[in-house]
């Protein structure tokens, strides 16, 4: 049952923890294929309806050009910017070494 | 075989910030230089729970872009999430178009060499920017810093098909792209503040090969130098590689400007998968005929086409025509001074170069050396118009003119006024020129001997006395013509 039909295997969960930078253990990967590919499964069942004639929509409620003006409305104090930053140095939040190239 | 036996394919896409004063979904300033994190709001640093507002400007510009360059605009697009996890963008998904760019195809239409290409448009589309992110000098840091004053700034994508083939094109499109954001003022371009940033796609295959190149993408190019340079090394060194029988991959490098060479980026940098979806946050955008109508009315000629119509309307060289469209002032300003010309009655074939001459020397040297905009200099057009006018008419020399200027931008009076106050005016009037020729000869009858002996020479004296009697106020044209005149008879 689990994992029959939509197919998250171990790679899967590993390739997408990849992309949001977490790191899993082996025993994690297992229960999380395990619960995606019911999560999947049970989306499947809207694919026995035929939606071949239905666009897509992104919003249940659609209203159209909703804009503002550019005009400024004030920002936030860089030390209430910084408030929840669990690291900071000098104005700035200190992140791990990110090198470039 | 030498670089010239290989097709060069080469595609740019460019990031321009437009020319807004807040950010793209929220009302922080988007002004450079700013105190670090000191632009930033719940919206664009990502907190939960907030929803984003579409700045009106923004859009607009996009669709003065997608006007501009002939792109087919949507009836109806939206923005879409682009999903990484960068410490440069808090939210961990980008606001971009995806699937209903603000344009799509188009061209810029470039003059390299004095021919004339359509570098074709895959798309343009609007997008926020990222933050900065940067490493402290020196060795030792284990960490980086990030500014969010920059996450949330409205960008203008422009991504072009592969349709370059040498470096020169590449220059004339990102100068003709450059000048065309500028007049249109949909972004400053200034590329020292990250105003103009560029990405190239680049490969090479066998001259008249079908099967394309591996493409070798470069990210990191941040001047047209830089986009410049980085390509020459590329083809440099694929070349070298297809030479010596080794496969090129697909790749993306990145340039490093202090070293001129690009460098292959760390798989794991590269392995993106972006997984783009609708934005839910923010509602769709109908684009409405009213706002294109409005978009056309006010749209200026694109530079490269007036400096096209310049060289043909007023049959200026190709070089005068480049000066004078380099800006919407400038060129502006050379139609007023024409029309000014016109209407004071002037109809000299070479008109239209005499103001040319005027304006790129003179005038342009005083914009320059003194910082204005032309506008700014105290000389509207009417009066540089006189000021040709009156040379023309040989009621003041050249070098008169050129001492004009200057006073004419402290004073702000019109060149004929200044001359005739300060007896400038030139002698020009065929009586008193013949009177002070008549004077001269008199007083050096031995130099009119030796001349008639023939010794043509002291032609030059002679001129060189009426002139000084003169106070070098005659017209030298007329002196000369007179004094032949005089001599011979």
């Amino acid at each position: 049952m689990a994992g029959e039909r939509a197919g998250i295997d171990v790679g899967t969960v590993r390739y997408v923890a990849g992309l949001c930078r977490l790191e899993l253990t082996g025993d994690e990967e297992e229960l999380f294929a395990a619960q995606l590919s019911d999560i999947l499964n049970y989306i499947d069942k809207l694919n026995e309806l035929d939606t071949s004639e239905v666009e897509p929509l992104a919003q249940a409620i659609e209203i159209p050009n909703v804009f503002r003006d550019d005009a400024p409305r004030g920002s936030l104090e860089v030390s209430e910017a910084l408030a929840n930053a669990p690291e900071k140095t000098g104005g700035f939040y200190k992140v791990p070494a990110v090198l470039e190239g | 075989m030498p670089v010239e036996d290989y097709d060069i394919v080469i595609g740019l896409e460019s990031h321009a910030r437009l020319l807004t004063e807040t950010k793209m979904f929220c009302g922080c300033l988007t002004r450079f230089g700013a105190e670090p994190n000191s632009q930033t709001c719940p919206v664009c640093i990502g907190m939960p729970g907030v929803l984003p507002v579409t700045n009106r400007k923004a859009v607009m510009l996009g669709l003065r872009a997608a006007l501009a360059f002939r792109c087919e605009i949507p009836a109806r697009m939206r923005f879409d999430r682009k999903n990484y996890y960068y410490p440069d963008i808090p939210k961990n998904y980008q606001v971009s178009q995806n699937y209903s760019p603000v344009g799509a195809g188009g061209f810029v239409e470039i003059e390299a060499d004095g021919v004339r290409k359509r570098i074709g448009l895959d798309n343009i589309h609007l997008e926020e920017d990222a933050g900065r992110l940067m490493h402290p000098e020196g060795s030792g840091a284990d960490y980086s810093t990030v500014d969010l004053n920059r996450a949330g700034t409205p960008l203008l994508e422009i991504v072009t098909r592969p349709d370059m083939s040498s470096l020169t094109e590449v220059e004339a499109y990102m100068e003709t792209l450059r000048r065309t954001l500028e007049a249109l003022e949909i972004s400053d371009c200034r590329m020292e503040e990250g105003s103009l940033r560029f990405e190239a796609s680049i490969s090479l295959k066998p001259l008249g090969s079908t099967t394309l190149g591996k493409r070798v993408e470069i990210k990191n190019l941040n001047s047209t130098r830089a986009v410049l340079n980085c390509l020459e090394y590329e083809i440099r060194r694929q070349a070298a590689a297809l030479d010596a029988g080794e496969p090129l991959t697909q790749e993306t490098r990145l340039y490093n400007e202090t070293t001129g060479r690009s460098e292959r980026m760390r798989s794991k940098e590269e392995a993106h998968d972006y997984r783009y979806f609708p934005e839910p946050d923010l509602g769709p955008i109908v684009v409405l005929d009213e706002w294109l109508d409005r978009i056309r009315s006010e749209m200026p000629e694109l530079p490269n086409l007036r400096k096209w119509r310049f060289q043909e309307a007023y049959s200026l060289p190709a070089y005068d025509a480049g000066v004078l469209t380099q800006k919407r002032s400038i060129a502006d300003y050379f139609e007023e001074t024409i029309a000014a010309a016109e209407a004071m009655g002037a109809e000299a074939a070479d008109l239209a170069k005499q103001v040319s001459n005027w304006l790129m020397g003179p005038i342009l040297r005083e914009v320059n050396e003194r910082r204005v905009d032309i506008a700014g200099l105290n000389i509207p057009p009417a009066h540089l118009a006189e000021l040709v006018g009156l040379i023309q008419k040989g009621t003041i020399s050249k070098n008169i003119a050129q001492d004009l200027v200057p006073i004419m931008i402290e004073t702000g009076d019109p060149p004929e006024t200044i001359a005739s106050r300060r007896g400038m005016i030139q002698i020009s009037d065929a009586y008193a020129v013949e009177k002070l020729v008549s004077d001269v000869l008199e007083a050096h009858g031995k130099q009119v001997a030796e001349y008639k002996d023939g010794k043509k020479a002291v032609l030059g004296f002679l001129m060189g006395q009426v002139m000084r009697q003169a106070k070098g106020k005659a017209n030298p044209q007329v002196v000369r013509e007179i004094l032949t005149r005089t001599l011979q008879s």
